[in-house]
Order: structure tokens, then C-alpha cells, then sequence
């Protein structure tokens, strides 16, 4: 059981990073930010950081460690700092719940880091492919073909 | 630097990008941040409390399940900070029970009342759709006139 305890961290920003790379680790993104850390607290995980302190130096903690792979690491803010006793699993007793969000997206993220690897690609933008398919499910000229390949 | 709603309001992708090109993005972290680290009588501060059913009343109605109004007191102060929203239609990881469902009608129908510049995009589902969809979010978030 939780005992009393004041608001821990309070005036602080706690921020994820993660990382989605070929070429980098989140080891390596961690020796970046450990070389400009100066007063945040940073905490190694799986699949990148969580940094936390005050919001400017957060900040520029984060602007160093994007430099590293600029369209491969994400940043989200984060409500609990690291390590809080209603939801970190050391003292939930198991496996946390939570993170089905992260999972959703980091499953496509990569399509992401694409876009934003092409930003500045002088090249036209492509026919948006989701407005021209049916999205009501297969179409009647689809349907067609598949009937004549199996023929 | 305009202050923009995300919805979903976790989603790390428009949380990124939102910042990358400039701007606050408005997500539940922030309320939640502001609710665990404000002293009160319950210790260790919770994240939800039950006058937060009462504060949701501002945005949904009485009749209205607490579940729906204890949602919209995370993120009816957000809505009402908001310049803009960015919004991913029918995103599955928010697929959740009727009072999820609910809110996620009301936070969309609010950010359109509201009349703020919006943006409504799909995730995407192959490359060349996440280069219209960075491509999209970076318009709306640089067009010249547009968010300050």
C-alpha cells in the first residue's frame, strides 16, 4: 500500500523519448544525453528516455538528443515523473498496464520518419492512395479480377 | 507558438510533430501533470477525484454518465486553451468502452463548436500516406497567416 506522500517533482515536465532507428540505440541517445544533462533527471528505458526537470532545460536536453537522428526520435510529455509509486510496477507488485498507445503507433512510425525524411524533397506530393480506393471494401472491378485469375 | 489539441490526446506522433514545427501541443499529459503535482487531501494526490465529475458538468450535462464527465475534466480545459486542433479520425487504440466512445464524440464535436482552425487527417497506411500526412500536418502548422 501507498503511504502519504507529498506531489513529488512538483514544477517539473517529464518528457518521453523514443526512438525508432536502424543506426541508433537508445543507449546511444542516452550518452547524448548524458554529456548535457546538467540538473534533469534521466531515466534509461527500452525504448528510449524519460527526462525530467524543469521545462527549458528538458528542452534542451531533448534539442541536443535529436540531433543525433532528427527524423527517427519522437517526443511525447508524460503526466507521472519516473519511478512514481502509483504507477511504477516496482510497487504495483507486476507488469504495468498502459502503453497501448505507444504500441499502436510505434507499430507504423517508421512511415513517419519517412514523411519527415522527404519533407524537404522538392518532389510533388503523391496521390493521396486513401482517397482514391474504396473504402467501403472491395470493389466490384477488384472482385472481377480476382474471379478471372482463379479461373 | 499557437497552443493545439491533439486528438487522440496521447498520441505520440501529432504530440512530436506539433512540437517539431513549433507549436504547444495540448495533450492528457498536461492535465494530468497538473492534477498529480497540486497538493490536496488526498495523498499521494490523485490523478481523478470525484469532484472531477463535477467539474466535467462546464462541458457535459448533468444526464451525461460521470465516466464522460469525469473525461472532459481532462480535456474540456484543454479544449477551452486551444487554437487549433489536429484531429486523426477513427483511431483504433482509442476504441474503448461507451463512456471512451462518448467522450471522443463530445471532445470532437466541442473542438468544431469551438470553430478553431482543425485539421483532420487518417493514419497512415503506407509511405507514401505518412509523406502526405507529415507533409499536411507541417501546411497547417507553417502556413503563412495561419497559427501564430
Amino acid at each position: 500500500m501507498i503511504g502519504p506522500i507529498p506531489p513529488l517533482y512538483a514544477g517539473t515536465v517529464t518528457k518521453y523519448v523514443f526512438i525508432e532507428s536502424y543506426k541508433t540505440t537508445p543507449a546511444d541517445i542516452a550518452a547524448r544525453a548524458y554529456e548535457v544533462s546538467g540538473g534533469v533527471m534521466i531515466k534509461e528505458t527500452c525504448f528510449g528516455l524519460q527526462i525530467t526537470g524543469k521545462e527549458e532545460e528538458v528542452d534542451r536536453v531533448i534539442s541536443h538528443v535529436r540531433e543525433v537522428d532528427p527524423a527517427h526520435i519522437y517526443v511525447k510529455d508524460r503526466g507521472f515523473p519516473p519511478g512514481d509509486p502509483r504507477r511504477c510496477r516496482a510497487n504495483l507488485g507486476g507488469a504495468r498496464p498502459g502503453y497501448f498507445g505507444h504500441e499502436f503507433e510505434m507499430g507504423f512510425i517508421r512511415r513517419i520518419s519517412i514523411g519527415l525524411e522527404k519533407i524537404d524533397s522538392p518532389a510533388e506530393i503523391p496521390a493521396p492512395e486513401s482517397e482514391q480506393k474504396d473504402k467501403e471494401g472491395l470493389s466490384v472491378k477488384r472482385l472481377m479480377e480476382l474471379i478471372e485469375q482463379e479461373a | 507558438m499557437a497552443e493545439v489539441f491533439i486528438y487522440p490526446a496521447t498520441s505520440l506522433i501529432l504530440s512530436d510533430l506539433v512540437a517539431r514545427f513549433g507549436h504547444k501541443p495540448l495533450g492528457t499529459a498536461l492535465s494530468v501533470r497538473e492534477r498529480i503535482q497540486t497538493a490536496g487531501l488526498d495523498s499521494p494526490p490523485l490523478q481523478m477525484t470525484p469532484d472531477d465529475a463535477k467539474k466535467g458538468l462546464r462541458w457535459a450535462a448533468v444526464e451525461v454518465p460521470s465516466g464522460v464527465r469525469g473525461r472532459m475534466s481532462l480535456f474540456g480545459p484543454l479544449i477551452d486553451r486551444a487554437e487549433a486542433a489536429i484531429i486523426v479520425r477513427n483511431p483504433e487504440f482509442a476504441f474503448g468502452c461507451m463512456g471512451c466512445a462518448r467522450t471522443d464524440e463530445l471532445v470532437e464535436f466541442l473542438i468544431r463548436q469551438k470553430g478553431v482552425p482543425t485539421l483532420e487527417l487518417d493514419y497512415p497506411g503506407n509511405e507514401e500516406e505518412g509523406i502526405i500526412f507529415v507533409r499536411k500536418v507541417k501546411e497547417f502548422l507553417t502556413r503563412p497567416g495561419g497559427l501564430s
